[in-house]
């Protein structure tokens, strides 16, 4: 009984691990900014919407990206609603990319993610700089949405894992 | 050629209409709902204001709990940093102790005469100062901000200038009932009236996005004027928010780029506790 229990306990926890994940670093900011590199940071976030929204939006709804975008929002000083537009925008784009794609095929994914953050960045960098006045660095995004795309892989190997064990517990 | 923007039409429509897999909502419904936050959030609507800092007060509170096992890790990056260069550190401190010994003898003299000058021309200089602790310290690449635990109820209020010690760090950018936000001088919206010392060329100090700022609003050979001297760029007090004389950092010249940047005095990663202070500076004329 305390067996069964415990199993149940561990599956919810994995399912709302994506969840966790992503309240985590918009409250956060996980970027390693602290080791002070130049020029040095990456959206985790835009990867983990990109990657659990592809996978399956059942582990990410759409409403939890919504507040999580809010929270960014209100964390790193942005306009209200910015990031959440932005992210919802990363979920169009994977739900576009489910409906027209019969197997997953990970370069075009990689590729898909690559236009995605440069479309958003651009779109957020537009709207902050012309229409907030907000004046942002153009370099640092073009650099976050480089180093973004080049760890997508990493993270992707990693999220591959939790994915599996999500799938085993749903299983048992 | 007709199929092939039929199919795509209805991908489009599905993936933004179609609430599958248990959605609540559909991604046409809350890109909307994001567009309609953000215009409501540009106009200063009253209710949306009052939204905006109750979620505010929740997201910073949470934003400071989650933040403590990171904090910890930069704290131990910092802490082993500075382990590593005790020595050379420990030998740069012992020379400016004794430079500043002897800058010390003559300061007691200019504070005195200050003070005397000023109650000449019945200029009064007041100013309150409230510590507060910083809650989140998101250097972010996007905005250098600081969050701090005093607010509203505390009589912050928007431009207020933050001192580290006895350097200029930032001004509050925006204020919660129990919180408040400040801007540090190393963000690229950040614009500080200021002087060059000691040859009194007044220009404005603006943030880098990185841990600089750089000098503006000069003229042009302002470059040959300060070459081979040592420039300490103080507040020059112009536009009432911040009393004039407060160090902001020194000037030193880039060797990468060969152009002068402003090196903050002030360690903005490693704010723990600032004072937030208001001014005031009324004349007897």
């Amino acid at each position: 009984m305390s067996s069964l229990n415990k199993n149940d306990l561990i599956k919810s926890l994995l399912f709302y691990l994506p969840i966790f994940f992503l309240f985590a670093s918009v409250l956060n900011e996980i970027d390693l900014n602290y080791l002070e590199i130049e020029f040095f940071s990456f959206n985790f976030v835009h990867i983990l919407i990109f990657y659990w929204t592809l996978k399956n939006p059942r582990y990410l709804s759409y409403g939890s990206i919504f507040l999580a975008g809010i929270v960014n929002d209100v964390v790193v000083g942005l306009p209200m609603g910015v990031s959440s537009f932005c992210y919802l925008l990363i979920c169009a784009v994977t739900a576009y990319l489910r409906n027209i794609t019969i197997t997953p095929n990970f370069i075009n994914d990689w590729i898909s993610l690559l236009f995605t953050i440069l479309l958003i960045n651009s779109i957020q960098v537009i709207g902050l700089d012309f229409i907030f006045s907000i004046e942002v660095n153009y370099m640092q995004y073009l650099v976050n949405s480089g180093f973004t795309f080049i760890f997508y892989p990493i993270f992707l190997f990693l999220f591959n894992i939790i994915e599996k064990k999500i799938k085993i517990q749903k299983n048992d | 050629m007709a199929v092939i923007r039929d199919d795509f039409v209805i991908a489009i429509r599905s993936a933004f209409l179609k609430k599958s897999y248990q959605q609540k909502f559909s991604l046409l419904t809350l890109l909307f709902l994001s567009v309609v936050i953000i215009i409501l959030g540009s106009i200063n609507f009253k209710p949306v204001q009052y939204v905006k800092i109750g979620i505010n007060e929740i997201v910073y509170r949470s934003s400071f709990i989650i933040s403590i096992p990171e904090n910890y890790f930069k704290n131990l990056s910092i802490k082993l940093d500075e382990h590593l260069s005790l020595y050379d550190q420990f030998k740069k401190n012992e020379t400016e102790l004794k430079n500043l010994k002897e800058k010390k003898l003559n300061n007691n003299f200019l504070i005195l005469e200050n003070k005397k000058l000023r109650e000449l021309i019945n200029e009064t200089l007041q100013s309150e100062d409230l510590y507060a602790k910083v809650l989140v310290d998101k250097n972010s690449p996007y905005l250098k901000s600081i969050i701090l635990n005093k607010g509203s109820k505390d009589n912050v209020k928007i431009g207020m200038a933050i001192v580290d010690n006895s350097y200029l760090v930032g001004k509050v950018i925006e204020v919660n009932y129990t919180n408040s936000r400040a801007l540090l001088l190393s963000d690229l919206n950040s614009k500080i009236p200021v002087l060059l010392e000691p040859l009194d060329i007044h220009a404005v100090v603006s943030g880098t996005g990185s841990n600089y700022g750089v000098i503006e609003y000069t003229k042009d050979d302002y470059d040959q004027k300060i070459k081979g001297k040592e420039i300490i760029v103080y507040t020059s007090g112009y536009g009432g928010l911040f009393k004039p004389g407060l160090p902001v950092g020194k000037l030193i010249n880039d060797n990468k780029t060969n152009k002068n940047i402003v090196s903050f005095y002030s360690d903005f990663r490693q704010l723990d506790y600032v004072k937030i202070v208001s001014y005031d500076i009324g004349s007897g004329n």
